[in-house]
C-alpha cells in the first residue's frame, strides 16, 4: 500500500492524534452520561468523532487514487521563520519577561525589531527601505494607538521610562 | 408601517455625523483591502476589533460592516486591472474581467463590477430590513433543543457549501468546537484543556485565533509563492461608461446574480465567495444572445453577475446573526465578537434592547454602499495607484497591525506567544489543503452548542429523541441531512467539484 495522497494522508494523522488528545483530555473531567452532561462528555464526544473522520480520510488517502499524488511541496522555512521570530521578539521587547529578569523596551523598540525581522521574510531585503518603513510604522502607531485610542500600552523602555 | 418608523429610527442614527464618519471609515477600509491583494475582510476585522473598544457599539460595528461589504467592491478593481483575486470573492471575476481589460474595455467592466455591486447591496440590505424581523418572532419560540439544531443545520451548510473535502471540513469544525472548550466550564466551574495555564482559563481569544491562523498562515503562505507568479499592473482605464449594447447584457444577469446571493447569503455557510462562484456557473449555462463575446473572452456578464452576487450576499449574511444570533460565516463569528466586545448578546433580543444600534447598522449600509459607489467609480485613481505598493513593504505592516491588536486585546504578551503558536499551525494548514474557515465558525458555536446540549438534555431527563420529536428541532435536522444527503449523492458531488476547481 502505497500514500496516493500525501496531504490527506498527513492531515488525516494530524486530525486523529488531536482528536485523541482531546477525547483522552477529556476523560479526566467527569463526564456524567445522562440528564446532567458533565464537563468532559462534550469534548469527549467530539474528540471520538474527530478521531475517527481522521482514520477515515487516513484510510482514503492510502486506498483512492489521485491524478498528481497531492503532493505537499516545499516548505516556505523562511518566511515561516521570520514572521514567527519577529513576531515573537515583539512580544519579548514590548512587555519584557519576568521570568528571566528581561527588561520591558516599550513599543517603539519592539516595532523597529518586528518591522526588520519580518522584512527578512521577504525576498529582497533593503536595510535603507526597512529603516524608513520602521519609522513610519512607528510614527502611526503611536498617533493611532497610544495618541488616538489611548490604549494601555508601554511606550518606552522601562528602565528610561520607569 | 413599523418598518417605516424603524428605519428612520436607524437613519436618524447613522446620519448622526460619529456614524457618518465611521460608515466611512469602514468602507474606505473596506475598499483598500479589498483592492490590495493578500489582505481580507477578516484579518482586518480581526485586527481592528480591539481598536473598537474605545468607540461606541453602534459605530464600531457599522464602521466593521463597512470593511465586509467595502471589500466586495475592492476586490473587483484588483480582478479586472491585475488579473489577481483582491479578494477570494472575486476570483471568478478575474475571468472576464482581466479579459475585458485587455481590450482595452477596463472602464465599462468597473463600471458594470460597481453598478452591480450598489444595486445588490440596497437590495440585500432591503431584505435584511424586510426579513429580519419575522425571523426574530420565529426566534423567540425556540428552545435549547431548536437552537442546537440550528446549530448542527449551520455547520453542515457550511461544510457543504465549503471548497474543497468535505470530511476535513468536518473535522475543523470539530476542532474548532474543541478549542472553544478550552478554558473553564461555566457549569462546573472546571478549567478544560488548560494545562495550568492561568492565561488558559479564560479560554484561547478569538483574535488570537482569527490573527494567528487567518493572517499570519496567509502571509507566509503568500511569501512562499514566488513574486514573478503575481502579475505587474498594465491595464489603462479610459472611458468608465459601458455602451447600449452593455447594460442590455448586464442588467438581466445583475439581476440573476443579486437573487442567488441574497439567498445564498443567507443560508449558514454560504456568504460572499459562495454566492459569487454560484453566480458565474448560472451565468454560464444560460444562452448568449447573437454577436455576444462568449464567456472566458471578456463577456461583462461574467463580471456583472458574480460582482452583484458577493454584494448582495455580505449584506444578506447578516440576517441569520442579526435575528437568530447565529454566525452564518467566519466573518459574521467575527462580528459576534465584536458585538460581545460591547456586552451585547447577538440573538432574537437585540433587536427589542438595542433598536438604535439594530436599525442603525441596516440604515448605515445604504449610506455605506453609497459612499462606495462614490469611492469606486469616480475616484478610481487612487486605488489604481495603490496598485503599484510593493508587497515587500505590505506584509511587514500587517504582521505588526496583528500583533499589536492581539496584544491590545488583554494587555497579555501569553497571547502574543499563542498567535505565534497559531500561525504556525496555519500555515501547517494551508500545506496540508485544509481550509481553516470552519474551524473559527466552530470555535463561536463551541461554548454555545455545549450549552444548548446540556440544557435540552436537563430539560427531557437524558432522552435525546426531544430532537426528532420537537417539530421545529425535527424539521431542522431533516434539512441538515437533507443537506448531507445532496451532496454525498455521486453526481452532485461531481458536479461540486467542478464549481470549485474551474477558474
Amino acid at each position: 500500500m502505497s500514500i496516493k495522497s500525501q496531504k490527506d494522508f498527513f492531515s488525516g494523522l494530524l486530525i486523529m492524534a488531536m482528536g485523541i488528545a482531546f477525547a483522552w483530555g477529556a476523560t479526566a473531567y467527569d463526564v456524567d452520561e445522562g440528564a446532567s452532561m458533565g464537563p468532559g462528555y462534550f469534548p469527549l464526544m467530539l474528540g471520538v468523532l474527530m478521531a475517527i473522520l481522521g482514520a477515515i480520510i487516513t484510510f482514503k488517502a492510502l486506498v483512492v487514487e489521485t491524478k498528481d499524488g497531492d503532493k505537499i511541496g516545499s516548505w516556505a522555512w523562511k518566511p515561516l521563520f521570520f514572521i514567527i521570530t519577529g513576531n515573537l521578539v515583539f512580544g519579548l521587547l514590548l512587555g519584557g519577561l519576568p521570568s528571566i529578569k528581561f527588561p520591558a523596551f516599550g513599543l517603539i523598540a519592539a516595532i523597529y525589531a518586528l518591522t526588520s525581522i519580518s522584512a527578512m521574510a521577504g525576498e529582497e531585503f533593503k536595510l535603507k527601505e526597512v529603516l524608513i518603513l520602521a519609522t513610519v510604522l512607528a510614527t502611526m502607531s503611536y498617533l493611532t494607538f497610544i495618541v488616538l485610542l489611548k490604549l494601555q500600552i508601554p511606550v518606552w523602555p522601562q528602565f528610561i521610562a520607569g | 408601517m413599523d418598518l417605516i418608523a424603524n428605519l428612520s429610527l436607524g437613519f436618524g442614527v447613522a446620519f448622526s455625523p460619529i456614524n457618518l464618519l465611521y460608515a466611512f471609515i469602514g468602507c474606505l477600509l473596506g475598499t483598500l483591502i479589498g483592492v490590495l491583494p493578500g489582505i481580507g475582510p477578516l484579518t482586518t476585522i480581526a485586527m481592528l476589533l480591539p481598536a473598537t473598544y474605545a468607540l461606541p457599539p453602534v459605530s464600531a460595528l457599522i464602521m466593521l460592516a463597512g470593511i465586509y461589504y467595502g471589500a466586495q467592491y475592492g476586490g473587483s478593481t484588483t480582478a479586472i486591472l491585475v488579473n489577481l483575486p483582491g479578494e477570494s470573492s472575486s476570483v471568478v471575476t478575474v475571468i472576464d474581467g482581466y479579459q475585458m481589460a485587455r481590450q482595452g474595455r477596463a472602464g465599462p467592466a468597473l463600471a458594470a463590477a460597481g453598478l452591480g455591486s450598489f444595486f445588490a447591496g440596497c437590495v440585500g440590505t432591503l431584505m435584511l430590513a424586510a426579513f429580519a424581523v419575522p425571523l426574530t418572532e420565529l426566534a423567540f419560540k425556540f428552545g435549547p433543543a431548536e437552537y442546537f439544531s440550528l446549530m448542527i443545520l449551520g455547520l453542515i451548510g457550511a461544510v457543504v457549501l465549503a471548497s474543497g473535502s468535505l470530511l476535513k471540513a468536518v473535522a475543523m469544525i470539530l476542532l474548532g468546537l474543541l478549542l472553544g472548550l478550552v478554558g473553564t466550564d461555566v457549569n462546573s466551574g472546571i478549567a478544560r484543556f488548560s494545562f495550568d495555564i492561568p492565561e488558559l482559563t479564560d479560554g484561547i481569544g478569538f483574535i488570537v485565533i482569527a490573527m494567528g491562523i487567518f493572517g499570519y498562515g496567509e502571509i507566509i503562505s503568500n511569501l512562499g509563492k514566488h513574486e514573478s507568479e503575481r502579475e505587474v499592473f498594465t491595464a489603462e482605464v479610459k472611458d468608465l461608461m459601458p455602451t447600449k449594447e452593455d447594460f442590455r447584457n448586464m442588467i438581466p444577469a445583475i439581476l440573476r446574480g443579486t437573487t442567488l446571493g441574497s439567498l445564498l447569503g443567507i443560508l449558514p455557510g454560504g456568504g460572499a465567495v459562495m454566492a459569487s462562484y454560484a453566480a458565474y456557473t448560472w451565468e454560464k449555462k444560460t444562452k448568449l444572445r447573437p454577436g455576444e463575446v462568449p464567456f472566458g473572452k471578456g463577456n461583462i456578464r461574467g463580471v456583472a453577475s458574480p460582482e452583484s452576487a458577493n454584494n448582495a450576499a455580505a449584506q444578506t449574511s447578516f440576517i441569520p446573526l442579526l435575528s437568530l444570533g447565529i454566525p452564518p460565516n467566519a466573518v459574521m463569528a467575527l462580528m459576534v465578537g465584536a458585538m460581545t466586545i460591547h456586552n451585547i448578546q447577538p440573538g432574537p433580543q437585540v433587536m427589542t434592547s438595542n433598536p438604535e444600534m439594530f436599525w442603525g447598522l441596516i440604515a448605515s449600509m445604504w449610506i455605506g454602499n453609497a459612499m462606495l459607489i462614490i469611492l469606486n467609480l469616480p475616484l478610481i485613481g487612487i486605488w489604481i495607484k495603490l496598485l503599484t505598493v510593493p508587497y515587500r513593504w505590505l506584509f511587514p505592516s500587517i504582521v505588526l497591525f496583528c500583533a499589536i491588536g492581539v496584544y491590545s486585546t488583554n494587555n497579555s504578551t501569553f497571547d502574543i506567544w499563542l498567535v505565534g503558536l497559531f500561525g504556525f499551525i496555519g500555515y501547517l494548514f494551508v500545506k496540508l489543503g485544509m481550509e481553516p474557515a470552519p474551524l473559527l465558525l466552530g470555535f463561536i458555536l463551541g461554548p454555545m452548542m455545549e450549552e444548548n446540549l446540556r440544557r435540552t438534555l436537563l430539560l427531557s431527563h437524558g432522552d435525546w429523541s426531544v430532537f426528532v420529536t420537537r417539530g421545529l428541532s425535527a424539521s431542522l435536522l431533516v434539512l441538515a441531512a437533507l443537506l448531507l444527503v445532496i451532496i454525498l449523492f455521486p453526481s452532485v458531488r461531481k458536479k461540486r467539484e467542478e464549481t470549485f476547481i474551474e477558474d
